[in-house]
């Protein structure tokens, strides 16, 4: 399907060199992609709102820019279509919630204002799991994306638009937002490259809140080369967002060139236990054969609380819910977005709020004011956050004698559609390897490692220390290099 | 019985920056509903809090004015609440608990007491935290079952200033604020504008019979927002839980509005109806980390404060009780009389100048001594020409009118007008010659012994100079005229 549009099968580097030298023209570039995303949409569901208009014109500014030799950002021409959860001036951004139907921001995410100045093109807004709560990109108020690998699959959540629009190339990057492997539980699921960078690497401003102390903006690629250009562009400190880090960003994509060489890479135990399926498994094995043949040792090393659900999962869904039911409390119909009209107060908060979101973000909202609440604050809280120290600790010790750690992105490939829908807790546990590196704030990426018995992408999942993403992507290359899938 | 009542007070005040406390949006009062608002103070989707440094500043000269110690490391929670001038659905505020601490903590204020010394009234904490906006229901151009929301006021940044239940009276109440508004003016804290809601105060109140050593059940009375009206408050509470302790009742815990006009507390809410506000830290900041050198960089920014300042002035002026708290009110008005004295005017002279006529004029005009046309400089010159004798101090009086009208020089004033007093004998000798032969009856009365009619003779050469007869010379060539 990818085949049916030739540009998205080329790298942002190939698209950028041809404006360049005039073999084709931004312009062409994003009416073919227009009209593919046109075509295959009604399929796949991963756009909610597609801006011909702005894509055209942005396009047409880059031709121009092109057209008198002026310099051209490093993303010049290339698609890109963004997770709904990211604002952007004037374009209607809903969180796939019905709650944010009609809202159009007054401005530009962080992240959008850099990728405008790379001279990207954007071409619209992504489906995902409603205010990026859920595994499959289910839960939106616009219906449910299809995996392009297998239309009777979901893509993985929360940001399944964002994976299947690069896997069904209706564009060639996307970006997404991680708050507990939202970006690397699709990537794997679709066969696409997905980068969690470390917590502050990229500014969150105009990311629309989940979890504030776990999310994270994070880019999706068809390599890992791209993955490596795009994160060059976004990284970086915004005095907008006071939890983005001073820290330097360095060449990515020089990065993807090192090779693994001398690394050390650590197998968590825990992370290949009992319910890893036996083909995913392999896969994972498969890579991390691979990183050995390129001279990366290879240790098991043990991460007794972040490697254990009950401790992980538990600390993450109290911590998330307890911030997204206080981020969600904005959400009140009285400035913007939907509003159930009532005779007092209170009642048009409750109708506005039951109406207007759906139950997974009820259900965590919920949960979070539970867990908040005078009298049950130190049981659910203050002990999550107890257990987050422990799962950072955890993390800074296999670090010590560890490069690299590599597992599963999640126990099975991409399951079917409905398959879960009824069973929230099934569903919380393909996040099971996913969730503790972002308590521990860490980045992590999601390669392709290998295909199921059923032919369905697996990825394999490499973790870095805090800001070492150059190494996981050194590491993510190699293997994408060589198993060339 | 007799009762003693204990009173704790939590003062808002705003600080004087010009910009809010997690956005660059203008922190002005007044301007047209929702013009000062950008999509952080709106609570948009995304959008985030930057913490202002400016206001953590103030917030530490205040602190350190009131002798409080700074905390190494602070952070802001979430109040989490539903209410329409609240667009987050949360205001960012600090809190105090067994593992989280606000900016400041201790510390106290003084204030006199009956018996002419001084109670030290101990503070609790002093944190910093965002204001809300404010809903509009009974204005003309609100349609009847409607309400509007103004959220200019939205992220105005505020200090609450948290006592001790220290106060035993109304009356110490009342001294109590009047010394931490004097406090956060010197400091240049807050403007302390209270028409402007710069200050508003909620107090608690509770009573105990004399002798008895546990707290009684407090009442909080919300949102006062004069000294007055707060010291009317708790007078009027304190009689009801007595009148309710005396009649059998009992005293239930509660949240109390008071109405100013009639004098009357209305309940807000009772103790079953109290909000859970979920407290959790603001995952959208980082904590405040206030180092050493930083507390000491604002200790040496302190000015002198008042208490100093009096002390001071009694040591090195000549001026009486009544002048240092006139001229220690306020640090622009001391700067002002400091700035007269340095430019070479007498202590007790300047004093009186302005405790006289520049007070007369900053009361009449209602403006602040910064807004006088007349600068410390200007009015040394003015005494000056009365020391030379160039004129009389009634005339400067006048001239000083004319200076505050038009910010001229006296010199110029003086000048222009023709005002300089008459010391030249021959042109007094003049005056003087027609004065006798006017009125010889009284010079007849005078040589008599009724020496009453020196003030005559002086009146009438007065009017005939216009007042610009230098008076000791012509007191002196009447004298030698009519001997
Ligand atoms: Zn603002």
């Amino acid at each position: 399907m990818a085949d049916d549009s030739v540009f998205s099968a080329q790298t942002a580097r190939g698209l950028v060199h041809g404006i360049r030298r005039g073999a084709h023209t931004a312009r062409e570039i994003t009416e073919e992609i227009l009209a593919h995303v046109q075509n295959t949409n009604p399929d796949i569901n991963a756009f909610i709102t597609i801006d011909e208009e702005g894509a055209l014109t942005a396009a047409d500014a880059v031709d121009q820019k092109a057209a008198e030799d002026q310099a051209l950002g490093p993303l010049a021409g290339v698609p890109i279509a963004l997770k709904d959860v990211l604002c952007t001036k004037g374009l209607r951004t809903t969180c796939a919630s019905r709650i944010l139907d009609n809202f159009i921001p007054p401005y530009d995410a962080t992240v959008v204002t850099r990728l405008r100045q790379a001279d990207a093109i954007i071409l619209g807004k992504l489906n995902m799991d409603e205010f990026a709560m859920g595994s499959s990109s289910e839960n939106s108020h616009f219906g449910a994306v299809k995996n392009p690998r297998d239309q009777t699959r979901v893509t993985g959540g929360s940001s399944g638009g964002s994976a299947a629009a690069v896997a069904a190339g209706q564009a060639l990057m996307t970006l997404g937002s991680d708050t507990g492997g939202s970006v690397r539980l699709p990537a794997s699921f679709c066969g696409v490259v997905g980068l969690k960078p470390t917590y502050g690497r990229v500014s969150r401003y105009g990311l629309i809140a989940y979890a504030s102390s776990l999310d994270q903006i994070g880019p999706f690629a068809r390599t890992v080369e791209d993955a490596a250009t795009l994160l060059g562009v976004i990284a970086g400190h915004d005095p907008r967002d006071s939890t983005s880090a001073h820290v330097s960003v360095p060449d990515y994509l020089l990065a993807c060139q090192r090779g693994v060489d001398g690394l050390t890479i650590g197998l968590p135990t825990e992370f290949f236990g009992e319910g890893l399926q036996s083909d995913v498994r392999d896969a994972v094995m498969q890579g991390v054969e691979i990183l050995e043949k390129n001279g990366a040792s290879i240790r098991e090393v043990s991460l007794p609380t972040a490697g254990h659900p009950a401790f992980a999962i538990a600390a993450y869904y109290i911590i998330a819910t307890a911030e997204a039911s206080s981020n969600l409390s904005r959400y009140d119909g009285v400035k913007y977005g939907f509003r159930d009209e009532a005779e007092s107060l209170i009642d048009m908060y409750v109708q506005t709020r039951s109406k207007g979101f759906g139950a997974e973000v009820k259900r965590r909202i919920m949960l979070g004011t539970y867990a908040l609440s005078a009298g049950y604050y130190d049981a659910y809280y203050r002990k999550a956050q107890q257990v987050r120290t422990l799962i950072r600790r955890d993390f800074d010790r296999a670090f010590e004698s560890c490069d690299l750690l590599a597992s599963p992105v999640s126990p099975t490939p991409a399951f079917k559609l409905g398959e879960k829908l009824d069973d929230p807790l099934q569903m919380y546990l393909s996040d099971i390897y996913t969730v503790s590196v972002n308590l521990a704030g860490i980045p992590g990426i999601s390669v392709p490692c290998g295909i199921s018995a059923e032919g369905l992408p697996i990825g394999l999942q490499l973790l870095g220390n805090a800001f070492a993403e150059e190494t996981i992507l050194s590491a993510a290359a190699v293997v994408e290099r060589e198993l060339a899938l | 019985m007799t009762y003693e009542s204990v009173i704790g007070l939590e003062v808002h005040a705003q600080l004087a920056t010009t910009t809010k406390i997690f956005c660059g949006c203008s922190a002005e009062f007044g301007g047209d509903p929702n013009t000062h608002v950008c999509p952080v103070c709106l609570g948009l989707p995304g959008a985030l809090p930057v913490l202002n440094q400016n206001v953590v500043e103030l917030a530490m000269h205040i602190a350190l004015a009131a002798g409080c110690t700074i905390q190494p490391r602070s952070r802001f929670l979430r109040k989490n609440y539903f209410y329409p001038d609240l667009p987050k659905g949360y205001q960012i505020s600090q809190f105090q608990s067994n593992e989280e601490m606000p900016l400041a903590t201790g510390g106290g204020v003084d204030v006199p007491t009956e018996d002419g010394g001084t109670k030290t009234i101990r503070l609790t904490r002093i944190h910093m935290e965002e204001d809300a906006g404010k809903s509009i229901h009974q204005e003309a151009f609100v349609a009847a079952g409607e309400s509007l929301v103004d959220v200019n006021r939205c992220g105005v940044p505020l200090i609450e200033i948290v006592s001790e239940p220290d106060l035993s009276t109304s009356e110490e109440a009342f001294h109590y604020l009047t010394s931490l508004h004097q406090l956060l003016v010197y400091t240049g804290v807050s403007e302390g504008d209270m028409e402007k809601g710069h200050m508003r105060i909620d107090a608690n109140v509770s009573i105990r019979p004399v002798g008895e050593t546990r707290l009684g059940t407090k009442v909080e009375i919300k949102n006062v927002n004069s000294f007055r009206n707060c010291q009317r408050a708790i007078e009027s509470e304190i009689q009801r839980q007595i009148d309710l302790l005396e009649t059998g009742g009992e005293i239930e815990q509660a949240t109390m509005l008071y109405d100013p006009d009639r004098n009357i507390l209305r309940a807000m809410r009772t103790k079953e109806e109290s909000d859970d506000y979920r407290y959790f830290p603001d995952p959208d900041l980082v904590p405040l980390v206030v180092d050493h050198a930083w507390v000491e960089r604002v200790q040496n920014q302190i000015p002198e404060l008042p208490e100093a300042k009096r002390a001071r002035f009694a040591e090195d002026y000549d001026m009486s009780a009544d002048q240092i708290e006139v001229l220690t009110a306020g640090r622009d008005v001391a700067d002002y009389f400091e700035a007269t004295v340095a430019a070479g005017v007498q202590s007790r002279i300047a004093a009186n100048w302005i405790q006289g006529d520049v007070m007369r004029v900053l009361n009449d005009r209602k403006v602040a001594i910064g807004d006088l046309r007349v600068s410390a400089e200007s009015l040394a010159e003015l005494i000056g020409l009365v020391d030379k004798g160039d004129i009389s101090t009634s005339i400067a009086r006048t001239v000083f009118d004319d200076m505050v009208e038009t910010g001229d020089s006296p010199a110029a004033i003086v000048e222009k007008k023709g005002l300089v007093q008459i010391s030249d004998a021959g042109e007094l000798d003049g005056v003087i010659d027609q004065i006798i032969v006017d009125n010889p009856e009284e010079v007849e009365r005078f040589k008599g012994g009724d020496q009453k009619l020196m003030g005559f003779f002086m009146g009438q050469l007065m009017r005939a100079t216009k007042g610009q007869a230098n008076p000791q010379k012509a007191s002196q060539l009447l004298r030698e005229k009519l001997g």
